[in-house]
């Protein structure tokens, strides 16, 4: 298979891949509390349909989407729940948000599921509606509820090729590839599914070159299921290959249009977790309510592959792991390169957690001493997007916000890429983060104070026209007056009164 | 347990300036090794008086502008600047030639403008350029090749020269010599031919005598950089094969009155530019095609200097007008970002 280049990247960060790679899925326990924050994925908060004090059971829905974009969340495990209010969620600045908890029985009771023979026999709309249902939304990291990806109805052209993110490009994390090591045949399933849904002519799943087996598990799987139009392919191991707009290069050559989406070059791009998640909802009939996370690090004492309930405390899961080692430096969600630091462990894991990382000093700097610029253009060599990233740091740091959003600074997709080959060590992400919200709250106040001034233009376009109004009513008056039978009736009048005065005199005299 | 938070990437730099100097430095060495056994000493003072200078200088513009010292000498770019700058020098010069050469390079052309990452132009060219124009006498002193040297001739004859205890004129004049690019220049402009004038003997096959062979050796330590990716290829390629096109195009022309294209490479400072002084990454263009463009437009231009300027050697000149040009290169070569028309 022809496979394309994109620009920069870093190939050595493969070597950080870790031994977590080779460590079987296990479940986790039953924790004694599972905590749903209401938002865990792209669109507007769920609403919650349980109250303080109900019991639920496994796989029971306890929050309902609300709006289009929105999903749906389940119970992990049967209990009551204990609270509906405000607690700390997995966030870069540290927010809490309403959260439903439960507090678990250990019964793990679980509500009655519909499973299905035959997926084909179902039409695209039952089955849209089935994956809405089960509260699937993208398991990669981005969280977009995945039913809305997969309406083709909504779509402006047809979807070609589907692509299977089976590419985990950041380092230490291995959840997509033990799930696609141990559990391919249902994956494949899951992809016979999507493309029975989004009538594609292929399918792709993509997998990075450090892991034959498990591009032989995959293709074994392929092979059984006989399907002609699903591949696997091998992906060269650069980071940051499983972007999804690196993908499609990769794979297709094409790219994401800026600003817009894969289904606008007619490709649906959907990570592996996502279609396992989306096969268990629709043969099985059950809902999302695990994933496999990727718990390791120096900090931590046993480094797993965890099937783990979503809600679950993260301390839980360092407890299955048997906890923290001395080097326990930092919690981070995600990986070190797009992950971000947590404040502390009482947070949950929801459905985008990929990996738990507790990360020793050596495995993630904590701060960096950074020099000037000397404008090398090593950080342009790594950019997968074929940035400058130090015309936006320059830009970024001396405030010229609008000539940063000039040279594309929101096409950044902040992969740490030109961070890592610095040698100044400058922060640049972390100054385009800034740089893109400041840009985000100065367009929106120029957006209200837009609206403000027509409103402002309107209500003095609207004083003005009933001031020329009136004015025009005033002249037709005067103007009438002027006319004959005014002036008439004016000499009438003024004949009217000297006749008076004239009586007046008469009387006087 | 409570965390501390910072922000992504975790990763740790893989990079460092002053890891990249370290591999410039070493790169430098067969080429500083080969001129020190081709010229002799005085190259050792030339390096010694410079980097001695530019690194007090440095440390001192800090103090004064209140800057961490350590973190910034320490990086290494002021004992580039100070070799570059000793490597373009005569090898007979004058103690204080090196010495206000140097504080030029650091205190004018590197701090006056804001320091490492804010001057405009390339430290250690604006030196030489300086010391050219004020004292042109002085900066053609350079010692015969050791293949070409009188027999008798001292180590202590070239300290004299170097601190300045001039030994007789007889001396002077049996010990040193033009440069092939001065002596080309100069025998062209009283109508000689290329072939009668490379009859001298500080000629050899490619260039000068001793010259060729310390081209050569910065050829060998730039590749080293190439492959160490600490540099990349757009502004050698780009400023070596501007000066080789301009020059084989004038050589088709008349080759008996203009030096051929491999003179133009070997004879002079061009491999050292190319590959040492144009790549300064603070004065240079940013984008791979305006590297290109910039290093093209600095070979095409030493050319012009070379042949109808009033020096010898272009390279400096070149480098510095073209670091004007770079906002504008950099402007117009803007990569085309993903997704993007």
């Amino acid at each position: 298979m022809k496979l394309w280049r994109f620009n920069g990247g870093l190939p050595s960060l493969a070597e950080h891949k870790n031994g977590s790679v080779n460590l079987l899925i296990e479940m986790a326990p039953v924790p004694s509390q599972l905590i749903y924050p209401l938002r865990q994925h792209i669109g507007n908060a769920a609403t919650p349909l349980v109250e303080v004090g109900e019991q639920v059971l496994r796989g029971q829905k306890i929050a309902d989407a609300q709006g289009l974009i929105s999903a749906p969340i389940h119970a992990a495990s049967s209990g009551t729940v204990s609270s509906i209010a405000e607690h700390l969620i997995p966030h870069p600045s540290g927010f809490s948000a309403p959260s439903i908890s439960i507090k678990t029985d250990g019964l793990d009771n679980e509500a009655a599921y519909t499973p299905c023979t035959d997926f084909r026999q179902l039409s695209v709309a039952e089955l849209l509606a089935i994956i809405r249902e089960a509260g699937i939304v993208g398991l990669g990291g981005a969280a977009f509820p995945t039913a809305i990806k997969l309406d083709n109805q909504s779509k402006s052209r047809r979807i070609h090729t589907l692509i299977l993110n089976g590419a985990e490009c950041e380092p230490y994390i291995s959840c997509d590839d033990r799930l696609l090591k141990e559990r391919a045949d249902r994956v494949i399933e899951g992809v016979e599914i999507l493309l029975h849904m989004l009538g594609a002519e292929r399918a792709i799943l993509a997998i990075e070159d450090n892991v034959p087996a498990t591009f032989n598990s995959v293709q074994a799987a392929i092979v059984k299921k006989n399907n002609p139009l699903i591949s696997a392919a091998q992906v060269p191991t650069i980071y940051p290959t499983g972007g999804e707009k690196q993908l499609i290069q990769t794979l297709t050559g094409k790219e994401v249009p800026s600003g817009g989406i894969p289904a606008d070059i007619g490709i649906v791009s959907i990570n592996v977790g996502t279609v396992h998640a989306v096969q268990q909802a629709v043969i099985e009939g059950k809902p999302l309510t695990s994933r496999i996370i990727t718990v390791t690090g120096e900090g931590v004492t046993t480094p797993r592959n965890l099937e783990v309930r979503i809600g679950t405390p993260i301390s839980m899961l360092i407890e299955t792991c048997n906890g923290y080692t001395q080097l326990a430096e930092r919690l981070i969600m995600g990986g070190p390169m797009m992950g971000f630091a947590l404040l502390n462990d009482e947070i949950p894991v929801v459905k985008a957690t990929n990996c738990i990382l507790v990360a020793s000093k050596h495995e993630a700097i904590t701060e960096k001493q950074a020099m000037p610029c000397i404008r090398c253009g090593l950080c342009a060599s790594a950019c997968p997007v074929s940035l400058l990233p130090q015309q936006l740091y320059w830009f970024s740091k001396s405030e010229q916000l609008e000539k940063a959003e000039k040279i594309n600074l929101f096409d950044c997709i902040e992969c740490g890429c030109c961070d890592v080959v610095c040698p100044s060590h400058i922060p640049l992400v972390q100054h385009f983060r800034y740089a893109k919200s400041a840009l985000k709250v100065k367009n929106h106040e120029k957006h209200l104070s837009d609206v403000a001034r027509e409103r402002f233009e309107a209500r003095e376009a609207r004083l003005a026209r009933d001031k020329a109004e009136r004015a025009e009513k005033s002249l037709k008056k005067k103007a009438a007056l002027k006319n004959k039978p005014a002036k008439e009736e004016i000499d009438a009048a003024i004949s009217r009164a000297k006749a008076k005065k004239l009586n007046q005199s008469d009387y006087e005299s | 347990m409570h965390f501390l938070t910072s922000n992504a990437p975790f990763i740790a730099p893989q990079n460092s300036i002053q890891k990249m100097m370290l591999w410039v430095l070493l790169a430098l060495l067969p080429g500083i090794i080969t001129m020190i056994w081709q010229f002799g000493y005085g190259v050792i003072f030339n390096i010694i008086i410079c980097i001695t200078t530019a690194v007090a200088a440095e440390a001192l513009m800090l103090y004064l502008r209140g800057r961490p010292i350590l973190p910034f000498v320490s990086d290494l770019s002021a004992v580039v600047t100070g070799i570059l700058l000793a490597l373009a020098l005569p090898t007979l010069a004058p103690w204080w030639l090196p010495f206000i050469g140097a504080l030029i390079a650091i205190v004018i052309a590197k701090h006056l403008y804001g320091g490492l990452g804010y001057n405009p132009f390339n430290p250690a060219m604006v030196a030489f350029a300086v010391l050219m124009v004020s004292f042109p006498k002085s900066m053609t002193v350079w010692l015969l090749p050791y293949s070409l040297l009188p027999a008798g001739s001292h180590f202590s004859d070239v300290v004299s020269i170097v601190f300045q205890q001039l030994p007789n004129k007889e001396v002077i004049d049996a010990i040193t010599a033009a440069t092939p690019l001065d002596e080309m220049k100069t025998q062209l402009g009283l109508n000689q031919t290329v072939d009668e004038i490379r009859s001298a003997s500080i000629f050899a096959e490619w260039a000068g005598q001793g010259w060729q062979s310390v081209s050569i050796a910065f050829l060998l330590g730039g590749i080293l950089l190439l492959f160490k990716k600490i540099i990349s290829w757009h502004i050698p390629v780009g400023l070596l094969s501007g000066l080789f096109a301009i020059s084989f195009l004038f050589y088709l022309f008349e080759p008996g009155l203009t030096p051929s294209p491999i003179f133009h490479l070997l004879g002079g400072g061009a491999i050292l530019g190319a590959f040492f002084i144009a790549t300064d990454p603070v004065t240079a263009a940013t984008t791979t095609k305006g590297r290109f463009i910039f290093g093209f437009l600095i070979g095409v231009l030493t050319y012009v200097i070379r042949t109808w300027g009033g020096y010898p050697e272009g390279i400096a000149f070149a480098v510095i007008l073209i670091n004007m040009a770079v906002p504008l290169i950099d402007h117009y070569t803007q990569p085309r970002v993903y997704g993007h028309k």
